[in-house]
């Protein structure tokens, strides 16, 4: 499979070598269906909506699917080793309102420092990353349930971004010249030969994981620990380096989602971010990942996230009411794990190699 | 059918298939009326399909069931205990959680006005327990009782539900001595009242000691049946075990090397007991030399093996490869050094059944092909190969689903694995377990090419037939410390002695 990793759809694991031997249209239908689902919301909004189908639209929407792409792409990491993080949309919320902070500058010893955009960004980067480490360590170590961890690690991160902002939110982001801190805007308005940069760091954040996915031992232990951590325990596998290294890059891929929304808004909200973390569970299941661990892959969550952002705008266009939005966005979520089940419990009743 | 009053349930020609392997080959047995019925069997024999089959867990392929004269398919469990045949597995199943009143009634509760009526409930208990003589208050909870009356309440629930043929799967395996004096009283008096007891049990004189009828069962096929007071001992063991086929022998020809692999007063606890399930176990190993470690369930095997890798803590002693401690070294740096174990329950501990052939033959050893930061696709292809070809394991290919082998060959697999991370000595927990004979002729003889190359080798079974293959030395394990070694020569008999299968407990 990952030799074709360019073509349709997403498989399960991915395989060491292509083995194509049996390429029957339901099989292709089934494990392609993101791909699918994807085309037909495009046909079937461009027939519904003279607004839908061109190039400005497709981009608008893509830097909206950035935000959710990126947290779905950490997501998919927790949930290959077996885990869910449900903090990631707190973390990013948090994130935004450091970054907001860190933009106001910073008195230390009477001195206001007003540090670089740069800057500003890598230590939200690792601040999302603490947050990760945190939950990492919660579930590996101290072998609380990772809904748990998270969940509780959700709470406070909503929390502590809502202390630190009294609840208000920071609107001046864009900073000064005079203070050499200008330059936040870049991230949400750029474009970069005509793709706005939210999309090319989503791309960016794709093409390193599937690389790390298929080709590292990391990806390759974070598949063998998600399908079976015992057996990868027994080969080897230092599991719990994986368990506590899937937290802190989904934290990580949180605080960076959280910049780019941030900069789209040109404001940071301590409420930033409420209920991503569904959706980026959501991205990843309709991307045909299983929540058991151990199966799933980047392209499929892609995919998942497209799917979503696609399906949502485009309700919007054709001005459906929100309410229906919701509706709609749930049925496609249970509709994939019903799918996933299919797929999944097909596979062992393969016959049997001779 | 039969004419025989005295025969509540008999199976007539049962053949269970399983793929391509005859678990069953066409059995008849019998159970008579308020009498105890013992199965006995190696692992692997039958026994525990045959169970299966007469409390309505499976279906057979082929064969009657007739209970009371009438011929029967059990659709469900429910269905076989709705008309009297209740199964305590060897693993109880009682949720620990909760009372013994309700775990009594788990799944029937009595229905009163204003819901489950927990006084009928535990007045009924509390009947059971005094018929049992077991003071046991229906209100306790199951995780406050000793293994022994865990048994007990299990067959309080069979009873309450007027079970007349009760099996029991390994019984006496968990409990005391006078926990197992409890339980034959039990069954002394269940009998008494007219309930039938199929009995399977290893501790082969203890069973001998309950029983009335013997039934052996050898690779699915009914080799004896006798009543117990015209057999002994020897009979029995000599039906089980009969004749020899081809398990490979010692390989010959060279020298040992260096002691390869040292153990010295070793003890692993059992946080949750505190007890010791190894006890001061000194063993040494040889390059070359293949070592079988015989033991029954529970003699602390796979405590010891997994101990030696590193997947649980020594309590006291050392392990020594090579001469260097192994002392607070993680299981993959033990694996990097050249010690590797292939666990005993391949599904659970040796495979990830997401991943392909090649994926599960080459995770141990990813280092090994990885240049830079990536993994090259070449040598991990050439990896994958050389293992399939060097455990010669069947397979389309590589990129083949897991779940597509064989059991055998899954187990060649996991062994494949940890051999291509290139191991100077190999420990293998029950490699036999679970696959056909074939495949573990094959396994034994694997075993024996890499020992001649020079791999220290220690394998356990339960099995004692499979200590007489290839094994040049032969370690029975009892209650977490050895108490004999054997050369190749050695009989099965003195084997079984030495694990205090043949002895009273």
């Amino acid at each position: 499979m990952t030799e074709t990793s360019l073509s349709a759809g997403p498989s399960g694991a991915p395989r060491a070598r292509s083995t194509l031997h049996d390429i029957e249209i339901g099989r292709l239908l089934l494990e392609g269906r993101a791909f699918f689902a994807l085309i037909v919301i495009v046909a079937v909004f461009s027939a519904l909506s003279p607004y839908y189908f061109s190039l400005g639209n497709f981009l608008t929407m893509a830097s909206h699917v950035a935000i959710y792409g990126i947290l779905a792409i950490g997501m998919l990491l927790v949930i290959l080793n077996g885990g869910i993080d449900l903090s990631v949309g707190s973390t990013l919320g948090l994130s935004g309102v450091i970054a907001g902070f860190l933009m106001q500058g910073v008195t230390i010893g009477g001195v206001i420092l007003y540090p670089p955009v740069w800057v500003v960004a890598v230590l939200t980067c690792l601040l999302g990353g603490l947050v990760g480490l945190v939950n990492g360590v919660l579930v590996a170590r101290f072998k609380v349930p990772a809904f748990v961890a998270t969940l509780g690690v959700m709470y406070v991160a909503r929390g502590v971004a809502l202390l630190i902002t009294n609840g208000l939110t920071y609107n001046n982001l864009g900073g000064r010249a005079a203070l050499g801190n200008t330059g936040f805007n870049w991230l949400g308005f750029n474009h970069l030969f005509g793709v706005p940069i939210g999309v090319m760091v989503l791309a960016v954040v794709a093409l390193v994981g599937n690389l790390a996915l298929a080709r590292t031992a990391f990806g390759r232990w974070l598949y063998a620990s998600g399908g079976n951590e015992r057996a990868a325990e027994l080969a080897g596998v230092p599991v719990r380096r994986v368990q506590v290294s899937v937290y802190v890059l989904s934290g990580i891929c949180a605080a960076a989602a959280g910049l780019i929304l941030s900069s789209q808004l040109t404001s940071a909200g301590p409420t930033a971010g409420l209920s991503y973390e569904l959706t980026a569970i959501a991205a990843v299941v309709v991307g045909g990942a299983a929540l058991t661990g151990g199966r799933g892959t980047i392209r499929g969550t892609l995919l998942g996230a497209f799917v979503i952002g696609f399906l949502s705008d485009g309700l919007v266009i054709i001005g459906i009411s929100s309410y229906w939005q919701t509706v709609f966005t749930g049925a496609v979520i249970v509709l994939a794990v019903l799918l996933n089940k299919v797929q999944y419990t097909r596979r062992p009743k393969r016959p049997a190699a001779a | 059918m039969t004419a025989d009053p005295d025969i509540v349930l008999s199976a007539h020609d049962i053949v269970k298939t399983y793929g391509a392997t005859h678990a069953l080959k066409g059995v008849n047995f019998e159970i008579r009326r308020g009498k105890v019925t013992t199965l006995f069997g190696e692992n692997g024999a039958g026994k525990s399909t045959l169970m299966k089959i007469l409390s309505g867990v499976t279906v057979p392929t082929s064969g009657d069931i007739v209970l009371d004269g009438e011929k029967v398919v059990f659709s469900s469990t429910v269905d076989a205990r709705d008309r009297g045949v209740s199964i305590i597995h060897q693993e109880l199943s009682l949720a620990p959680n909760m009372s013994v009143r309700d775990n009594i009634f788990l799944g029937r509760e009595l229905r009163g006005a204003t819901g489950v009526d927990d006084a009928e409930e535990a007045r009924q208990t509390a009947g059971l327990m005094r018929e049992l003589e077991e003071d046991i208050d229906p209100l306790t909870l199951v995780e406050e009782l000793r293994l022994g009356q865990q048994q007990i309440v299990e067959i309080a629930r069979a009873l309450s539900v007027n079970a007349r043929i009760l099996i029991m799967d390994e019984p006496t395996s968990a409990l005391s001595a006078s926990e197992v004096e409890v339980l034959f009283k039990v069954i002394r008096d269940l009998t008494s009242r007219g309930v039938s007891i199929v009995y399977i049990s290893h501790h082969l004189e203890e069973a001998l000691q309950i029983t009335d009828y013997a039934v052996v069962l050898r690779d699915g096929a009914i080799t004896a049946t006798a009543e117990a007071r015209d057999i002994d001992l020897q009979w029995i063991v000599q039906n089980m075990v009969g004749d020899h086929y081809d398990r490979g022998s010692p390989p010959t020809g060279y020298a040992f090397g260096d002691v390869a692999l040292s153990v010295r007063d070793v003890c692993v606890e059992d946080k949750a007991k505190g007890a010791l399930l190894v006890d001061h176990l000194s063993l040494d190993v040889r390059a070359g030399e293949i070592v079988c470690i015989y033991g029954l369930m529970g003699a602390g095997r796979t405590e010891l093996l997994e101990a030696i890798a590193g997947r649980v803590p020594l309590a006291s002693g050392a392990v020594r490869l090579h001469g260097s401690d192994l002392a607070g070294l993680s299981i993959a740096a033990r694996i990097a050094r050249g010690l590797v174990l292939v666990p005993e329950d391949r599904q659970r501990d040796g495979l990830v059944q997401t991943m392909s052939v090649g994926e599960n033959l080459s995770l141990a050893s990813i280092s090994s092909f990885v240049r830079g930061m990536l993994t090259s696709r070449p040598r991990e292809r050439a990896l994958v190969e050389s293992a399939i070809r060097n455990v010669h394991i069947k397979t389309a290919g590589g990129g083949a689903p897991i779940g597509s082998l064989s059991g055998g060959n899954q187990q060649k697999v996991v062994i494949g694995k940890m051999l291509a991370t290139g191991p100077t000595a190999i420990l293998l927990d029950e490699p036999s377990r679970g696959i056909d004979i074939g495949a573990k002729s094959e396994v034994f003889r694997l075993l024996g090419e890499k020992a001649a190359q020079g791999l220290a080798v220690v394998y356990s079974t339960s099995e004692v037939q499979e200590c007489l293959s290839v094994a040049h030395r032969i370690v029975v394990m009892r209650k977490g410390r050895i108490s004999a070694t054997f050369g190749p020569d050695v009989s099965k008999e003195e084997i079984m002695a030495a694990s205090g299968e043949a002895v009273t407990c």
